[in-house]
C-alpha cells in the first residue's frame, strides 16, 4: 500500500498543464483531489511516472452561470458543489447526488472534474451528467474541444480523453424551473459505491410527463443513459404499470458484474428498483408535493 | 479539620471505586493523539520489513529470485525459507499444536501466504523491492469448500504431515483432517432422539469473518548484539506468552527478552497468536543488529492474520410436543484453513464449543467437531468471544428458534419453558460445565416487559397480513436471544497455553504517601483497564482511584500473566487484583492496630481505613497507614506495603443476557432497518457501568456487522474477496443502530468480587439476535433457516426464493 516513485509537477495554467501532459504522454496523469488516483497508486494498479497537480490552476475552479447553462470548473470540489447556492436554486440534483458520494472527508478533497473524467463506472456524477445531457470541455495540445457526456465513456477507465488532454469544465443545460428530479442510490454503507443508482430529471405538463431523462450508475462498465426507458414514460402519469415498464427497459440495458454488493442478477434488479423509485420521487417533487 | 466533617458518602465517592461511572483515564491521551502505538515508536537506525506474498491459493514454488531486489539501493536483505532453515525457524509451532510455515517452504497453501521478507532502509524502498522479486509457481488444485476436504481425492494441502495419522488432538481420518473432538453421551443422546415426539435438524453455518482491529498487527524488534538482549515491541494481547514463545524459538534466555506491548488499537482475538512478521522481524534484527519494524497493511491483516468462525454446525434438537427439550446433537465441520493456528487453550481444539447447550436444561447432549484443512488463511481465533462461544451461542439460539417454529410456539415462551432454573445453580451441564450462577427467568421477563414483547408480536401479525394483502412491501422481524457465555479461562485443571496454566496476576505497591502503582499480567487493547483496575483497588484499599496508576504490557515489570482475551481479564486478573489488595489490607490492619494500640481483632474496615469497633472516632486512614509502613512498622513486621497475587480460578464465570431486536426489511431491496435493539446483560458485579455500556455498544456494533454482512469470502480458486474496508463491512456511525442497554446483577459466587466479565457478551448474544430477527421476518413465508451473513443481496435472494417478489 505504498505508491511507486513518481515526479510531481504543479503547473499554474491550463496551457502549462497541457504541455506537461503532452510531453510525458501515457506516463503522465493529472492529479486532482487524488481520491481515486492515489488509492490506485497505493495498490500499484496505477504507476504514473509524472503527476500533474491541477490544484494551482485558478482557471479550473468555480461554478458560474453562462446563459441557459451552468459551467462547473474541473477542480471544484464535491463539497463546493454541495455548498453552492446557484446549484441549489437551478440544479438541486447535483447536491443531492454529491451528498451520496463517499463521505465528508473524501468530498472535501475529491473534485467534480476528477469524478467525471476518471471513467470509473462506480462514480456517481457521470450518470448524472448523462441524465442532464452535459458537455465536457477538454483542452489539449491541439486546442479545445467539447464532448457530450453521453459520448465520453467507452469502458471502465476508458474515455474519449486523449493523452495530453485535460478536462477543464463541464457545461450543464439548466432544466426548466419546477422540474422534478431524484438521485436514488442503493449502497451498503457510507463511503460505498452504488450497488445500483438511478438519476432522473423530468418535467410535467399538467399531470403527465412532458420530458424525462434517466441514467444509471455502476450497472455496466460505463454509466448508462436509459433512452428507451426515458422515452417510455413521456406522456404518462407514471402509473404502476409505467413504472414497471420503465424499470424493465432500464434493466434491459444493464450488464452489471457480480461483486461484494451482490450478484449480477441482484444488481440488475436493483437498477430497476432505483429507476422506479427515482421516477416516483421526481414526480412528487415536480408536483410540488 | 475538613477531613473530619466530610460525610461517609463523600468519603466513598472520593474513592471512585467499584460501581462508579468513572471517566476513562486513558482517554485523556487517546483523544489528544498522545497514545503510543507500535508504529509511533521510532528507534535510531530502524529498518523496515514487509512480505512478498503468494498470488495463488495452492501452488508449488519453483523459483524465487531476489537478485533485482537486492540490487536496489537501500535494500539490506531478503529472507526466504532457505535463509531461515539453518536457524530452524522456517516453521513455527502454533498454539493449537500444529506447525505453520514462517516463510513458504517449497509450496504455498493459501493466497497471500508469506514467501519472502524484504528488509530495507525505508518503507518505500521495501515496497519497491517487493515488486522486483520474481517468484515462479506451479499451480496445484485448490480446495476451498470444507465439505469437500475429506473427499478421498481431495488435494493434499499439507504434505509435511504425510503419514502422520495422529495429530495434536488424536487420530486423523484423512490427509486433510486435523482432529475430531467429541464430548457428551452419544448413546444416551441417540436414545433421546429415538424416543422424541418432535425433532428438528438444520445445518447452521457461521461464516468466516475477521476481528479487524483498527490498528493492524505490527512489531518492532531490536536486538542488542553486545548485551545479547532482544527488545520486542508489538501489538500483543498476551505479551508474556509471546516472550516465552520467543525465548523457546530463538534460544535467547527469557530474561534477556523484553517484550513491550504499548497502547493497542483493538485486538478482538487478532493479536493473541504469533505471526510470521514477528519471527522475521526478530531474525532480521539479529542478523542486521538494527531495529526492524513490520507493520501489516489492511489487506494483509484481513487476508492473513487470524480469521474467526467458519463453523458449519449441523444441529439437532429433540423435544416433547409441548416444548420441553430432551436432547441436543451437534456436529461441527470446522474450517481451519491451511494450518491449525486456532488460539484456544491447548486441550481445547474446538474451544468451549461444549457450551452449546446454552441456557437450557438439556438432560442429554452430544457434540462432535471435525477440524479440516483448506486452502485458506489460518486462524480461528475468538473474535470478541471466549473460545468458540459465539459459534455455540449462534448454534443453539438459532436452533431454539427453529424448534419454536416447528412446534408453533412463541420463541420467547419456548426459552422460558426450558431455562435452567435459579435454584439449579451451580448447574452441571450435559456437556460438562458447572454454571456458576444465573437467574434467567428474571432477566428474560424484565427484557420482555421492557420492549413490550407481546405488543410487538401483535404488530408483526398485523403487518404480515398487510403484506399478504399487498399493502406494504416491508416485513417485520423480532429477534429473540438468550445467551449464556463461558469466560474467564481458566482453571489450571483444564486450561493452559503451551503448558502454562491460565492464571493471571497482579502486583500492587503502595508508596509512603499513599499513592499506588499496580501492574497486571493482563493487557488492555481498549477495554479501559487503567480505569477499572484502579476502581477495584480503590474499593478494596480505600485509596482514591485517581491516586492509583495501572501499568500493563511490559514483561520486565509486570508479573507473568496470560493476557487479555476471552473476557478473562476481570474474572482472572480482576480476582488477582482484589486478592493482592486484600493481602495488603491484612498487613495494613496489623499496622493500624499497632498505631491505635489495640488488637487487630478490635478493628473493622470502614471505607478508606480501619476504625476501632464501638469507638469509630479512633481510626487510621490507609494514607496514614501507608506512611507508617515505611516510617514506623510494628516490631517484627517487615516495612513496606505491597503484595503480589497469582490467581488460579476455581471455575469459569457464566455471564448471560437477554437481547431483542426489532427489524423492518424492504423485500424489494433486501435492506434491513434496525428499529430497536434492546440488550440486557448480567455480568455479575458491575465495576464501571459506563465502561460496561461502552463495551456493550462496541460488541453489539461488531455483532451487527457480522450478522449483516461482514465476511471473508473466497472464490473457487481460493482468491480472497474483498479484503479491504470497501467490501469488508465495518459499520460507520451512520449504519450503526441505536442501542438500548439494561442489566440484572447475579454475582459470581466463586469470584472475589462477584464479577463475571462483559466485553464479549454483546458479540456472542448480538449475532444470533440479528440473525433470528431476519429469520423471524421470513418465517411466515415458510422459511426455516436463512444462512448468514444477511447482507442486502442475500436477504433479497431469500425473499425471492420465498416468492415475496410476486
Ligand atoms: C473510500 C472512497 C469512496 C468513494 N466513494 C465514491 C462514491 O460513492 N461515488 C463517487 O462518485 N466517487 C466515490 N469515490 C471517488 C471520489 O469521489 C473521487 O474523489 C473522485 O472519483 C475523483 O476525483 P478526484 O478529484 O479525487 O480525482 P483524482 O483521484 O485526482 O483523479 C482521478 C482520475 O481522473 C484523472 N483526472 C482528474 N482530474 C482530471 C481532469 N481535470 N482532466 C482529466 N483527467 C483528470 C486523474 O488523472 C485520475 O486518472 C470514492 C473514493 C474513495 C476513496
Amino acid at each position: 500500500m505504498i505508491p511507486g516513485p513518481f515526479h510531481y509537477h504543479r503547473p499554474t495554467s491550463v496551457a502549462e498543464a497541457v504541455a506537461l501532459l503532452a510531453a510525458h504522454g501515457d506516463d503522465a496523469r493529472p492529479l486532482a483531489g487524488g481520491h481515486s488516483l492515489i488509492p490506485m497508486m497505493k495498490l500499484r494498479m496505477a504507476v504514473p511516472d509524472h503527476l500533474v497537480d491541477l490544484a494551482a490552476i485558478p482557471d479550473l475552479k468555480g461554478i458560474c452561470e453562462d446563459g441557459d447553462r451552468i459551467v462547473i470548473g474541473a477542480t471544484t470540489t464535491q463539497r463546493e458543489v454541495i455548498g453552492s447556492d446557484l446549484l441549489a436554486a437551478r440544479l438541486p440534483i447535483l447536491a443531492e447526488t454529491a451528498r451520496q458520494i463517499a463521505d465528508p472527508q473524501i468530498r472535501t478533497k475529491g473534485t467534480f472534474g476528477g469524478n467525471v473524467a476518471n471513467g470509473d463506472p462506480g462514480n456517481d456524477m457521470p450518470a448524472l451528467m448523462q441524465c442532464l445531457d452535459a458537455v465536457y470541455r477538454l483542452a489539449g495540445p491541439d486546442g479545445s474541444r467539447t464532448v457530450p457526456a453521453r459520448d465520453y465513456y467507452q469502458g471502465a477507465y476508458f474515455t474519449a480523453l486523449e493523452p495530453g488532454e485535460l478536462l477543464t469544465a463541464v457545461e450543464i443545460p439548466v432544466p426548466p424551473a419546477g422540474h422534478g428530479y431524484a438521485y436514488e442510490k442503493l449502497k451498503r454503507k457510507v463511503g460505498d459505491y452504488a450497488t445500483a443508482a438511478a438519476a432522473v430529471v423530468l418535467t410535467l405538463d399538467g399531470g403527465t410527463v412532458a420530458t424525462a431523462s434517466i441514467a444509471l450508475t455502476n450497472v455496466a462498465s460505463t454509466p448508462l443513459h436509459a433512452a428507451a426507458a426515458s422515452a417510455l414514460v413521456i406522456g404518462t402519469g407514471l402509473d404502476a404499470a409505467t413504472l414497471k415498464a420503465a424499470a424493465d427497459a432500464a434493466k434491459a440495458i444493464t450488464d452489471p458484474a457480480t461483486d461484494g454488493r451482490g450478484t449480477a442478477e441482484y444488481r440488475r434488479e436493483m437498477a430497476g428498483v432505483m429507476v422506479a423509485r427515482a421516477l416516483a420521487k421526481a414526480m412528487r417533487r415536480a408536483k410540488g408535493a | 479539620m475538613n477531613e473530619m466533617v466530610i460525610t461517609r458518602a463523600e468519603r466513598e465517592a472520593r474513592l471512585e471505586g467499584m460501581g462508579c461511572k468513572r471517566k476513562r483515564v486513558e482517554d485523556v491521551r487517546f483523544t489528544q493523539g498522545r497514545g503510543q502505538y507500535v508504529d509511533d515508536i521510532k528507534l535510531p537506525g530502524m529498518l523496515h520489513g514487509d512480505f512478498v506474498r503468494s498470488q495463488y491459493a495452492h501452488a508449488k514454488i519453483t523459483r524465487i529470485d531476489a537478485s533485482k531486489a537486492l540490487a536496489l539501493p537501500g535494500v539490506i536483505a531478503v529472507l526466504t525459507a532457505e535463509e531461515l532453515k539453518p536457524l530452524g525457524l522456517h516453521w513455527m509451532p502454533t498454539l493449537a499444536g500444529d506447525v505453520q510455515a514462517v516463510l513458504a517452504d517449497g509450496k504455498v497453501c493459501f493466497q497471500n501466504q508469506e514467501i519472502a521478507f524484504v528488509i530495507a532502509e525505508d518503507r518505500y524502498i521495501v515496497d519497491d523491492a517487493l515488486q522486483l522479486i520474481e517468484v515462479e509457481y506451479e499451480e496445484l488444485p485448490v480446495l476451498v469448500d470444507p465439505f469437500r476436504a475429506l473427499d478421498p481425492e481431495a488435494p493434499v494441502i499439507r504434505p509435511d504431515l504425510d503419514g502422520k495419522m495422529v495429530g495434536a488432538h488424536g487420530p486423523r481420518k484423512h490427509h486433510n483432517h486435523i482432529f475430531e473432538w467429541t464430548i457428551g453421551d452419544r448413546p444416551g443422546t441417540d436414545e433421546a432422539f429415538a424416543a422424541a415426539e418432535v425433532t428438528v435438524k438444520e445445518m447452521i453455518s457461521y461464516h468466516r469473518t475477521h476481528p479487524s482491529p483498527l490498528e493492524t498487527c505490527q512489531c518492532l524488534a531490536a536486538f542488542d548484539k553486545v548485551k545479547g538482549e532482544l527488545t520486542l515491541y508489538g501489538t500483543f494481547q498476551a505479551p508474556h506468552v509471546i516472550r516465552t514463545v520467543a525465548s523457546l524459538l530463538s534460544k535467547i534466555p527469557e530474561h534477556k527478552i523484553h517484550v513491550i506491548a504499548p497502547d493497542i488499537g483493538g485486538g478482538f482475538g487478532n493479536k493473541v497468536g504469533a505471526y510470521s512478521g514477528y519471527i522475521c522481524s526478530i531474525v532480521a534484527s539479529i542478523v542486521t543488529g538494527l531495529p526492524v519494524k513490520w507493520v501489516e497493511d489492511r489487506m494483509e491483516n484481513l487476508s492473513t492474520t487470524s480469521f474467526a468462525r467458519d463453523y458449519h454446525m449441523t444441529t439437532e434438537i429433540a423435544a416433547t410436543r409441548d416444548g420441553k427439550v430432551t436432547g441436543l446433537r451437534v456436529h461441527v465441520l470446522a474450517d481451519h484453513g491451511a494450518f491449525d493456528a486456532c488460539a484456544d487453550p491447548s486441550k481445547w481444539p474446538a474451544g468451549f464449543m461444549n457450551i452449546v447447550t446454552g441456557s437450557y436444561d438439556f438432560p442429554v447432549a452430544h457434540l462432535a467437531v471435525d477440524g479440516v484443512y483448506t486452502n485458506k488463511a489460518p486462524g480461528g481465533v475468538a473474535y470478541r468471544c471466549s473460545f468458540r462461544v459465539t459459534e455455540a451461542a449462534y448454534c443453539i439460539e438459532r436452533g431454539m428458534d427453529i424448534l419454536a417454529q416447528k412446534l408453533g410456539m412463541d420463541p420467547a415462551d419456548l426459552r422460558m419453558k426450558n431455562f435452567i432454573r435459579r435454584e439449579q445453580f451451580p448447574y452441571q451441564s450435559a456437556l460438562g460445565w458447572e454454571y456458576d450462577s444465573g437467574d434467567y427467568h428474571l432477566a428474560m421477563q424484565k427484557a420482555m416487559d421492557a420492549i413490550d414483547y407481546r405488543a410487538l408480536r401483535a404488530e408483526q401479525k398485523a403487518r404480515q397480513e398487510a403484506f399478504r394483502r399487498g399493502e406494504t412491501r416491508e416485513i417485520m422481524g423480532i429477534g429473540v436471544t438468550f445467551f449464556t457465555e463461558i469466560v474467564g479461562a481458566g482453571p489450571s485443571k483444564n486450561c493452559d497455553i503451551l503448558g502454562v496454566a491460565m492464571f493471571d496476576s497482579a502486583e500492587i505497591r503502595i508508596h509512603p504517601t499513599g499513592s499506588i502503582i499496580a501492574r497486571m499480567g493482563s493487557k488492555s487493547q481498549g477495554q479501559g483497564h487503567e480505569t477499572t483496575w484502579a476502581q477495584i483497588i480503590a474499593t478494596e484499599l480505600g485509596i482514591p482511584a485517581a491516586d492509583i496508576m495501572i501499568e500493563e504490557g511490559n514483561t520486565d515489570t509486570a508479573p507473568y500473566g496470560l493476557g487479555t482475551y476471552g473476557s478473562r481479564s476481570t474474572p482472572v486478573a480482576g480476582a488477582a487484583i482484589a486478592l493482592a489488595a486484600r493481602k495488603i489490607r491484612n498487613k495494613a490492619q496489623m499496622i493500624a492496630a499497632h498505631l491505635l494500640e489495640v488488637s487487630e481483632y478490635d478493628l473493622e474496615w470502614d471505607i478508606d481505613g480501619f476504625r476501632v469497633k464501638g469507638n469509630p472516632e479512633r481510626s487510621k486512614t490507609m494514607t496514614e497507614i501507608a506512611w507508617a509502613a515505611y516510617n514506623s512498622p510494628p516490631p517484627g513486621l517487615e516495612p513496606g506495603l505491597e503484595a503480589v497475587s497469582y490467581y488460579d480460578p476455581p471455575n469459569m464465570t457464566y455471564p448471560f443476557g437477554a437481547y431483542f431486536c426489532v427489524m423492518d426489511i424492504d423485500v424489494d431491496t433486501g435492506v434491513a432497518a434496525i428499529r430497536r435493539f434492546y440488550a440486557l446483560d448480567d455480568c455479575g458485579t458491575r465495576i464501571n457501568p459506563m465502561i460496561i455500556e461502552g463495551q456493550v455498544h462496541g460488541g453489539l456494533t461488531e455483532a451487527f456487522a457480522i450478522a449483516m454482512g461482514q465476511e471473508i469470502k473466497y472464490d473457487a480458486m481460493g482468491n480472497v474477496q474483498g479484503a479491504s474496508f470497501m467490501d469488508f463491512f465495518l459499520p460507520t456511525a451512520v449504519e450503526t443502530p441505536k442501542w438500548e442497554t439494561d442489566h440484572t446483577v447475579t454475582p459470581s459466587p466463586h469470584h472475589p468480587i462477584g464479577a463475571k466479565g462483559v466485553g464479549e457478551s454483546p458479540n456472542v448474544g448480538g449475532v444470533p439476535c440479528f440473525s433470528n430477527a431476519v429469520n423471524d421476518a421470513f418465517g411466515f413465508l415458510g422459511s426455516t433457516h436463512i444462512q448468514m451473513p444477511h447482507d442486502a443481496w442475500r436477504v433479497w435472494e431469500a425473499a425471492k426464493r420465498l416468492g415475496a417478489h410476486g
